[in-house]
């Protein structure tokens, strides 16, 4: 009786966002019916992937406890980096891309390193570099767009295989990568088991420190290779490009069921999360509900998937 | 050199100074092949952190340990377990939503070829090997939140097991545990030694020390005090090394309860928590709440406070019917709850003494907001020395206390809320012999004073010394109720293991 309770309720945890998702568009073709045209629905796959990305990223972060507010900086300054070094440099655009990957890394890693080392709660260390990698994009761009990449950059975020965009393909790729990292390997185990309970993981003879620094330069990673897409999809490069995103970010993270608290949750229910959220967008836009009320429904959203994580935790410890 | 062959460990003048305390003063501690060795003291005598040195959790100032006849060094966790040490935790640490076989071999997972990957189908095979030692039928794909606390505790050993360790570090591991299965954890702690391990064996309950153990070490105020063999040694002469000066009668029970109901339950249900629960409480009088751990007796108390809802039943407080439904109001109407954890639910740890006792009665020394230091340092102070709590100042962080020292805090915490009912949960847990003393005469000197006390613990020799009725819960519902002089601890445990004693 009992053990089946529990299963109906982990039941309802994990699969709670799918379901949602699936009456959102269930009742989205209902109210609209240009919602279900491939073109609209390839229109969400494409807008949602960068988010998703990103959340795939963020989502390592939550799950040790942690979280990255610097995300969307970091979107914007290696984009902007990317696209300079193509424009301004002459560089070969993969070298710029790897440059400019590599740059994001470096952030993440200093990003780890405020917080293992220099003992800085992960909120206050991604603040301060989100409103550091901020600024170095204004200085970098002085401002003002970079556009002129090139057909080559610009497939990287418009091109298609087949009737897919490459950004959903990338989003599928490092979903799959997440997946395994996450649920086949000791780090990811490890990362788990540092979100529930640091001190354990200590004493387990897990290095902490070393798994949490890798997980921002995750983080910033996938920050970076977003940025990059993003840039591509818009054809330039946008001083103010991710402000903001990191709200998305996490709350698709939540949304799709990881704990802000750390230890529970995985990159599939972001993945979702993220569509959920882009489904909402995307209708909102079909009900025509302009971007300025969208923001205060995202903004209601996030809270009420936040309360729903705390109380099916209070319902856990109950039982 | 070969007659030290003996010995599988020897800790050598060991000296560890914390700020402001030495915990370890020039301690030598040596431990044989296979044999179980308690080491028994008062919080603050230095036991945990002797283990912890053992375990590489804490490194010593200076000293030597020698393994196996090797001087080795223990720098980090890690290497203690490769050396084939372990060490099982007082306060429980497993990882709640990981499941019970990645919680075992957290840190060391069977991989695949290439390292990185885990090998789950191995990991939970051996999980299950490791289980089945300890005569435990559960499914080790289970994630550890959904089992109950005493299996966790049984998970926690087989995580110790399973390094194949040749010592075991237990710290308190029966606190959490039924009376069953601390037999099958003994039983299984005798075939480890029979295998040839050590286990080095930290516990307050002295009955269980001579139930299981071969020899026995005191520890006082960071000194080596004597090791023994068991059979050489009494309870008392242990217990007197262990305070260093003769310990009185350890329940003073003088106070007589009066005869005027200060709180009356009647048909308290909850759920599947409880069920139909009545009873009474006279002023000045110790009613002990027995029964297994999770019988339902913290949820009585919880929902008597109004932390939880209840479904049916009624409170009166002197004979009024009342309405509890936060613990805002129970404080109000005069009850008081002091909690079974301590340092999750009452103390303010980081914070002073002064401030963790006086913060029930701010508002009352304070105007406009500004609170009146020198009346709440006298207050204080006179907290102290009534009840004798050992701290430098007042300003001392509370964190820095030992468990009993906190307790009394916790206490006089509540004290100045003049309660007319103090609802204890397992007020003694985890602290030494010397200030559970001191706890149970503060009891029966506020039992005299009028106070109702409602006391929960799972000890029985306690429960009997303190209290003058006593009921006994099992699933939710009251199986059994005495008086003083009824009392037992077979039939206490009958109406908590089996719901009953048999009325023919």
């Amino acid at each position: 009786m009992n053990l089946k309770e529990t299963d109906i309720k982990d039941f309802l945890r994990r699969y709670s966002v799918a379901m949602i998702l699936l009456i959102m568009v269930i009742s989205l073709s209902l109210f609209s019916w240009r919602f279900l045209r491939p073109a609209n629905l390839i229109n969400i796959s494409l807008q949602t992937s960068i988010v998703a990305i990103v959340a795939i990223g963020m989502t390592f972060t939550i799950l040790t406890g942690g979280i990255d507010l610097s995300v969307g900086s970091v979107m914007a300054l290696c984009g902007a980096l990317a696209s300079g070094c193509i424009v301004r440099n002459g560089f070969p655009i993969y070298t710029a891309i790897l440059l400019a990957l590599i740059i994001g890394v470096g952030i993440g890693f200093l990003n780890g390193l405020l917080i293992v080392k220099g003992n800085i709660p992960p909120f206050v260390a991604t603040l301060a570099v989100m409103a550091i990698s901020r600024g170095l994009t204004l200085v970098y761009t002085q401002g003002r767009p970079i556009s002129g990449m090139g057909d080559d950059f610009v497939y990287w975020g418009s091109g298609k295989i087949g009737v897919l965009p490459v950004p959903v393909i990338i989003l599928f790729i490092i979903f799959l990568i997440s997946y395994i990292i996450l649920r086949h390997t000791r780090f990811g185990l490890h990362i788990y088991a540092i979100g529930g309970n640091e001190e354990t993981a200590r004493l387990a003879g897990i290095n902490n420190d070393k798994s949490k620094i890798f997980v921002y330069m995750i983080s910033s990673f996938t920050a970076a290779l977003a940025g990059i897409l993003l840039t591509a999809r818009l054809w330039s490069a946008q001083p103010n490009a991710g402000v903001g995103l990191e709200l998305e970010a996490i709350a698709a993270t939540v949304l799709g069921g990881t704990s802000l608290m750390g230890g529970y949750g995985g990159t599939g229910g972001t993945v979702v999360g993220a569509f959920i959220m882009g489904v909402l967008a995307n209708g909102l836009n079909l009900l025509e509900i302009t971007a300025d009320y969208q923001r205060v429904i995202k903004g209601i959203i996030f809270i009420l998937a936040v309360m729903f994580d705390i109380y099916t935790k209070k319902e856990k410890k109950k039982g | 050199m070969i007659e030290q062959n003996n010995f599988i460990l020897s800790m050598e003048n060991i000296i560890k100074i914390f700020p402001g305390v030495t915990a370890l003063d020039d301690v030598t501690f040596r431990a044989e092949f296979g044999e179980i060795h308690a080491l028994v003291g008062e919080n603050g005598a230095g036991k945990s952190t002797l283990m912890k040195v053992l375990a590489g959790i804490n490194s010593p100032d200076s000293g030597s340990i020698n393994l196996d006849s090797e001087i080795v060094e223990i720098g980090s966790p890690g290497k203690a377990q490769s050396l084939g040490i372990s060490m099982i935790h007082q306060e429980l640490a497993l990882i709640p939503y990981l499941t019970v076989g990645q919680n075992i071999y957290l840190g060391r997972e069977p991989h695949r070829k290439i390292k990185t990957f885990i090998d789950w189908k191995k990991l939970y095979k051996q999980a299950k090997v490791q289980l089945s030692r300890l005569d435990m039928d559960i499914d080790p794909k289970t994630l550890v939140v959904n089992i109950p606390i005493a299996q966790q505790q049984m998970v926690e050993v087989a995580k110790a097991l399973s390094i194949n360790a040749k010592i075991i570090v237990m710290d308190e591991p029966t606190s959490a545990l039924t009376d069953k299965e601390t037999k099958i954890l003994f039983r299984v702690m005798r075939h480890l030694k029979d295998q040839g391990i050590t286990i080095l064996y930290i516990s307050h309950r002295l009955e269980e020390i001579f139930e299981i153990a071969d020899r026995v070490t005191v520890l006082r105020d960071g000194f080596h005090i004597s090791t023994s063999i068991i059979s050489d040694i009494s309870s008392d002469d242990i217990v007197k090394m262990m305070v260093g000066r003769e310990l009185g009668d350890l329940y003073p029970k003088k106070n007589v309860p009066q005869n005027e109901c200060v709180l009356e339950v009647k048909g308290l249900s909850s759920g599947k928590l409880l069920n139909n629960i009545s009873f009474h409480l006279n002023k000045g009088e110790v009613l002990g709440i027995s029964g297994l751990i999770g019988a339902g007796r913290t949820e009585l108390a919880r929902a008597l406070f109004g932390i939880d809802t209840f479904d049916h039943g009624e409170i009166f407080i002197n004979g009024d019917s009342v309405r509890i439904r936060s613990p805002r109001e129970a404080i109000s109407m005069g009850l008081g709850f002091l909690t079974e954890d301590r340092k999750e639910q009452g103390l303010f740890l980081g914070m002073s003494v002064r401030e963790n006792i006086t913060i029930s009665v701010l508002k009352e020394f304070s105007s406009f907001g500004f609170p009146f230091f020198s009346k709440l340092k006298t207050l204080t102070e006179k907290f102290i020395k009534q009840m004798n709590i050992r701290t430098p100042n007042i300003h001392q962080k509370v964190k820095n206390l030992s468990g009993g020292n906190q307790q009394k805090v916790l206490i006089a915490r509540w004290l100045n809320l003049n309660p007319r009912v103090l609802i204890l949960d397992e007020p003694t847990r985890g602290i030494d012999v010397g200030a559970k003393a001191e706890i149970y005469t503060l009891i029966d000197r506020l039992a005299g004073d009028g106070v109702g006390i409602i006391m929960i613990s799972s000890e029985l020799p306690e429960i009997i010394g303190i209290s003058d009725r006593v009921i006994v819960i099992r699933e939710g519902s009251i199986t059994g109720e005495f008086s003083r002089e009824e009392l037992s601890q077979d039939k206490i445990m009958q109406c908590a293991a089996t719901g009953g004693i048999d009325e023919s």
